[in-house]
């Protein structure tokens, strides 16, 4: 198996649970993780990317490197206003549902959840 | 549209490309560091700069071929990144500068610094800039991965924008949206990925000589759309849209849904129609606008029972984003291809209409809230007398809305409306007329509750200002004169088009558009509301006869279905579901 195969394997791999964590955990806290490592599945395909301009007969194609840099800086935003938008909720409700509904009784549930 | 070879030199004036993202984002940088005091006049200097920008560049736009170029640092693409313009970026541009204008207009006396204690005026002015410059990186960026940083920065700008007053609720509105966003961002950035892997390049013009139909492109071209789609809130992915549009204030809702729902809907034009066009699209554009047909289903009902006036705006915006995605079976050629042509011109002017009418809308509908304090549907007897200006620009936008000549939705209708008797898919034009007649029933509806006298003299929470409802006013009747500019340099329309504008044939039209409107408002709203008094006053058992009562059943059928879809695992697997229904329908096609 070649190197090319592994590190694609394993950014499937992160892709697929990244996306099952945004969709299915409740919690924004833990949505906002499994975005991130969905975040990083991509970056791993994109250093994958980078690895067949080897071909070509560079060491590596810089353009994917660069894209990845970017990329990070624009999750970690992201990230940032996230967990921003988040903190203020649990400021003003005490709670961190997104559901307005359960939150009709605000502070009735004390994990957080 | 965009020029065929990679151009390798910076067009005469291509410049106003790098101005037309510079300007505003400076405006951000210098509000942000000179303060709450001066947050106003550096945006209006920086408002009034760039309409010079957007205007010169519609003028320079004709006399350079059709496209502006400028190459960052000389340097050519591959390697480089280029910014370029064509017809479809100007009109863009100009409409996003117009649209900016008047909101902000509107926004001066709202959000006067000192005026409130809160930080809400210094972040709604940073804001709108951050909002202009993203929308304008997305119409003149040449590549795909510009598209995604400006899209992201888009995200950036507009979530915090939903959540300006900072009640829990809209907090709660704006955390999902910026979650359910992020994950089509990513979605859209596999697939830049996995296009770079296959063709070695970002470029939309090198890419479109290079993209054939092969499974990796296939899959890439699923995972943009899919992603794309969540952006614009495309049914059935649209569980953020109601509660973040209809919560924001007047001015930031305006924003939302005139502009920023159509900066992801112009990077899906570009891609199926300049990156994309090689992949065989019968199937996929089918299924878009199956989707779109969905949208101004579920849309319109769901507005039409909506007790709240800002949701029902709101759930409007979903259904007419549904009427843009019909532009794609209608631009498909014999051999099964996106063609650039009167279809994209149809569409593009429909989103145009939209852009203006809307925000007019969300601006007249804050001004009738800030006026009565309140905004529900049934309350608002009596306010045409009270609030003449404010209802008066919700009629005029909602016109230009439904089609109403010589308004851009008439133009666009009709358009759209020769393409499908083109290419043969009638089903299409009853969609189109449908549509149409949706948007008349909750205008109507709307009108009547305002139209008709009070119980008691309205008493008014406050007067909304004078220059405000102005520049709502100016907006609508913006939208209402789309139809009569001069599109041609711009975009492909047919000169003998305007004479089929005015006539005995589209008055008729227009008066089966309103009749069935009404229609449709007496049978599907739940509330008591006075055309069904008046146009059957003689049979209200009729009105309230079994038919009726099977439509609301119907409709609150249609409500449940949208509460269930707007659930996160729901709408989730909905997104998972587009994705492989686009890639199989691209699959199949080959």
């Amino acid at each position: 198996m070649s190197a090319v195969t592994v590190f694609g394997s394993y950014a499937a791999a992160a892709v697929g649970l990244g996306l099952y964590g945004l969709i299915a955990a409740p919690q924004p806290l833990r949505k906002i993780i499994a975005f991130n490592l969905l975040g990083s599945g991509v970056f791993l395909l994109f250093g994958i990317v980078g690895r067949r301009g080897a071909a070509a007969g560079f060491g590596n194609d810089p353009v994917p490197q660069a894209l990845v840099i970017t990329g990070v800086v624009v999750a970690f935003s992201a990230t940032a206003l996230a967990i921003g938008l988040l903190l203020r909720l649990f400021q003003i409700t005490g709670s961190t549902t997104l559901n307005s509904r359960a939150a009709a009784s605000p502070r009735s549930d004390p994990s957080g959840n | 549209m965009l020029p065929q070879a990679p151009a390798l030199v910076t067009t005469a004036g291509g410049f106003l490309l790098v101005l037309s993202i510079v300007v505003p984002v400076a405006g951000v940088l210098l509000e942000f560091a000179l303060g709450e005091r001066y947050v106003r006049p550096v945006a209006s200097a920086v408002i009034s700069v760039g309409l010079a920008i957007a205007a010169a560049v519609l003028v320079l736009l004709p006399r350079s071929d059709g496209h502006l170029v400028y190459l960052l640092g000389a340097w050519p693409p591959p390697l480089g990144v280029a910014l370029r313009a064509d017809g479809l970026s100007a009109v863009m541009l100009a409409t996003t500068a117009v649209v900016i204008c008047a909101v902000a207009i509107f926004a001066a006396t709202d959000f006067r610094p000192q005026s409130v204690e809160a930080r809400a005026p210094f972040a709604f002015w940073i804001l709108l800039l951050a909002v202009w410059g993203a929308l304008n990186t997305i119409f003149v960026a040449g590549d795909l991965f510009t598209l995604y940083v400006a899209l992201e920065l888009l995200t950036f700008a507009a979530v915090p924008m939903v959540s300006l007053d900072g009640r829990a609720e809209t907090l709660r509105a704006a955390l999902r949206y910026l979650l359910f966003a992020l994950i089509g961002s990513v979605l859209y950035l596999m697939g830049t990925a996995l296009l770079y892997g296959l063709y070695g390049t970002l470029d939309i013009v090198l890419l479109s000589h290079r993209v054939s139909a092969e499974p990796g492109a296939l899959i890439a071209a699923a995972l943009m759309t899919s992603g794309l789609l969540a952006k614009t809130a495309l049914f059935p992915l649209h569980l953020w849209l109601p509660p973040a549009h209809a919560g924001a204030p007047a001015a930031a809702s305006a924003i939302l849904s005139g502009l920023i729902v159509k900066g992801s809907f112009f990077i899906l034009l570009r891609l199926w129609f300049d990156v994309l066009p090689a992949l065989p699209g019968f199937t996929a554009a089918q299924f878009l606008a199956t989707l779109g047909a969905g949208a101004i289903f579920v849309g319109s009902i769901v507005a039409l029972r909506q007790e709240r006036l800002k949701l029902l705006v709101a759930y409007s915006t979903l259904a007419q984003i549904g009427y843009l995605f019909l532009l794609f079976p209608l631009a498909l050629d014999a051999s099964g291809r996106l063609q650039t042509g009167q279809a994209l011109a149809g569409g593009l002017i429909q989103a145009i209409s939209h852009a203006t009418a809307k925000a007019a809308m969300f601006m007249a509908v804050g001004s009738i809230y800030a006026g009565l304090g309140h905004d529900r549907i049934t309350g608002i007897r009596g306010a045409a007398r009270a609030l003449p200006l404010s209802v008066m620009t919700f009629a005029l936008a909602g016109f230009a809305l439904m089609g109403i000549q010589p308004g851009g939705a008439s133009l666009a209708k009709e358009l759209l409306l020769q393409e499908t008797a083109r290419t043969g898919q009638w089903w299409w034009a009853g969609v189109l007329q449908v549509g149409g007649m949706f948007t008349a029933a909750y205008v109507v509806l709307v009108l009547a509750h305002a139209l008709s006298p009070p119980d008691q003299p309205v008493a008014l929470a406050a007067r909304p200002p004078r220059g405000n409802g102005l520049a709502a006013l100016a907006l609508a009747l913006c939208s209402l004169f789309l139809g009569l500019l001069p599109w041609e340099p711009y975009l492909p329309i047919p000169y003998a088009l305007e004479s089929k504008l005015f006539g005995v044939e589209a008055f008729v039209k227009l008066l089966a558009t309103v009749l069935g409107g009404v229609a449709l408002a007496i049978l599907l709203s739940p509330w008591s509301h006075p055309l069904a008094g008046t146009v059957a006053r003689n049979d209200l058992k009729t009105v309230r006869s079994p038919f009726r009562r099977a439509c609301l059943g119907f409709g609150s059928l249609v409500e449940r279905g949208d509460h269930v879809l707007r659930q996160w695992p729901a709408a989730g697997i909905c997104m998972l579901a587009v994705t492989l229904l686009l890639a199989a329908s691209i699959f199949g096609a080959t």
